[in-house]
């Protein structure tokens, strides 16, 4: 499903934030991506988003090489992959109904399917009962279960998250990643970049690590590791 | 077959689009109403250097066909036989296609015809015309105009002779000079009011700039975010444009009615009435207005696309 090739980035500053990674994701997979802030793990989610481009190597998304796709492919590459992020990304001006809607809007899915498809969402996520709010009126952990409800609500075969709960309590984190595990089970591919040491080791899932740009681990069913 | 199937959803989208585009207005109404206001008084401006080269041609379109022909007129105080003398003697001048003796009273009629429906101004000088006999001459060759002045002036009996190639020069100068300076205040307000509009929408787009990039990571094609925005700004170009239309188009003919309605009759007569220019007008407003309405969102969102 995900695989990189010898991919290297430096950073036009002479930063070398990856060198000569290695890694291939199969369909369904849950795998973590851990280690210290900057050792390379946002440039990694950065390269599958293709908001940045790899010096070197290469890229392939559901048999797709997208460092060869051009500019104007790139939104359709990222319908491909769900996003969560850590401060969520909702749009502030939209209720929660309309913040799952947009994302099939931008597909140009019926008025139809976008009836069908938002509540059924929604109801996944537990959040039927907050439709009408807007992002500010919900807790975090609400906010971040209507940022995953978007990020699939067009069945995309791979999610992407990048430390979805660092800015959550811990009884809340287990919630989201109850929810990402069950949304891993329907046959969606997560990697899922964290800090989170307790919920990696609690989760037994394939675990990359990386440091200063390499990889140091790739375990099947790891835990965090070492202190850091 | 595919490809129905994409316009049909694409005009789905159209309804997102102008929602979206109406909101965007609301949400930066201070703003939208000083564009909506650049636009106008672009466009006010414009109008009136509009009207005014059309009112300049058109005077110098009237001023053009008495271009060829000289008005000779004669002293009041002369008989019949030395005006005929004097007709043959002008004759005799080398040059001269035709001469055309028009009498003082049909110098009277020809301008009641002139003043149309306010000709009723004229009536009652039938018994006392102040206006002289005259000749007018018309000549084989504009160029020997001069001349041909010079030798009429020797005949006794005639008074003033009208020959206007100076002033037609002049009008031919002016018209020129109004329709460059026009031409180019017009080039400097466009680019004003595109500006203008154009900081407007980046404001709009600026405060929206997380939601644009939201978007982007969502998938949002780059025209499907840009949309919205051109929509704001052709709306804003085109409110200014019917504001701007409507002031140009009561103030004229209120302008024009006045100046008809009063002692200005020989004015009107080279005055354009509205009718005719409401048309060229009404365009001109609509694909400028909306032209810099257009131009300036698209000018302002470059930036923020590059996610």
């Amino acid at each position: 499903m995900i695989v990189l090739k010898n991919v290297s980035k430096r950073y036009k500053s002479g930063t070398m934030a990856l060198s000569n990674i290695n890694i291939t994701i199969e369909k369904g997979e849950f795998v973590f991506l851990v280690g210290a802030s900057g050792a390379g793990k946002s440039t990694l989610v950065k390269l599958l988003l293709k908001e940045t481009e790899p010096t070197q190597g290469r890229i392939i998304i559901d048999n797709q090489n997208i460092t060869k796709i051009h500019r104007r492919m790139v939104p359709y590459l990222r319908r491909k992959i769900g996003v969560v992020f850590q401060d969520f990304r909702l749009l502030p001006n939209k209720t929660v109904y309309e913040n799952v809607a947009f994302a099939m809007e931008i597909t140009e899915a019926t008025p139809k399917e976008i009836r069908r498809n938002v509540p059924t969402m929604l109801g996944l996520v537990g959040l039927s009962s907050k439709a009408k709010m807007y992002p500010e009126q919900l807790s975090g952990g609400e906010q971040q279960r209507v940022s995953i409800a978007r990020s699939i609500i067009n069945n995309p075969p791979i999610l992407i998250a990048d430390e979805p709960t660092g800015n959550l309590d811990p009884e809340t984190s287990w919630e989201i990643m109850r929810l990402l595990r069950q949304i891993n089970r329907r046959g969606t591919t997560i990697v899922m970049a964290t800090h989170a040491k307790e919920i990696v080791n609690m989760m037994q899932q394939r675990v990359i690590a990386l440091d200063k740009g390499e990889i140091i681990r790739d375990e099947k069913r790891g835990g965090y590791g070492y202190e850091d | 077959m595919r490809k129905e199937v994409a316009t049909v959803m694409k005009i789905r989208s159209l309804g997102y689009m102008i929602r979206e585009g109406f909101k965007n207005l609301w949400r930066n109404r201070m703003m939208s109403l000083a564009s909506i206001g650049s636009v106008a008084a672009t466009l006010i401006i414009l109008g009136m250097i509009f009207i005014l080269i059309f009112n300049i041609n058109s005077l110098a379109e009237g001023a053009q066909q008495q271009f060829n022909s000289i008005q000779v007129y004669l002293k009041k105080d002369i008989d019949n036989a030395r005006i005929e003398e004097i007709g043959d003697e002008i004759r005799k001048i080398e040059g001269i296609k035709e001469i055309k003796f028009q009498s003082k009273k049909d110098a009277l009629e020809t301008m009641k015809e002139l003043w149309g429906e306010h000709g009723y101004l004229l009536q009652g000088l039938e018994n006392d015309n102040p206006l002289p006999n005259s000749y007018i001459v018309f000549l084989n060759n504009i160029e020997d105009s001069s001349r041909v002045v010079e030798e009429i002036k020797l005949i006794s009996g005639t008074d003033l002779v009208q020959f206007r190639k100076d002033i037609i020069d002049k009008l031919i100068w002016i018209t020129d000079f109004v329709k460059i300076v026009g031409m180019v205040i017009i080039v400097i307000l466009i680019a004003i009011s595109v500006f203008i509009i154009g900081n407007t929408i980046k404001l709009t787009v600026a405060a929206r700039r997380k939601e644009i990039n939201i978007m982007k990571y969502v998938g949002a094609t780059n025209w499907f975010i840009r949309w919205p925005f051109f929509i704001e700004g052709t709306f804003l170009g085109l409110f200014g444009s019917s504001i701007a239309f409507l002031i140009i188009y009561f103030s004229y003919k209120y302008l024009y009615n006045f100046a008809a309605s009063n002692l200005y009759i020989m004015l009107t007569a080279y005055l354009v009435p509205m009718p005719k220019i409401v048309d060229s007008l009404l365009l001109m407003f609509i694909v400028i207005g909306s032209g810099i309405g257009a131009l300036g969102s698209i000018n302002s969102m470059k930036k923020y696309l590059k996610v």
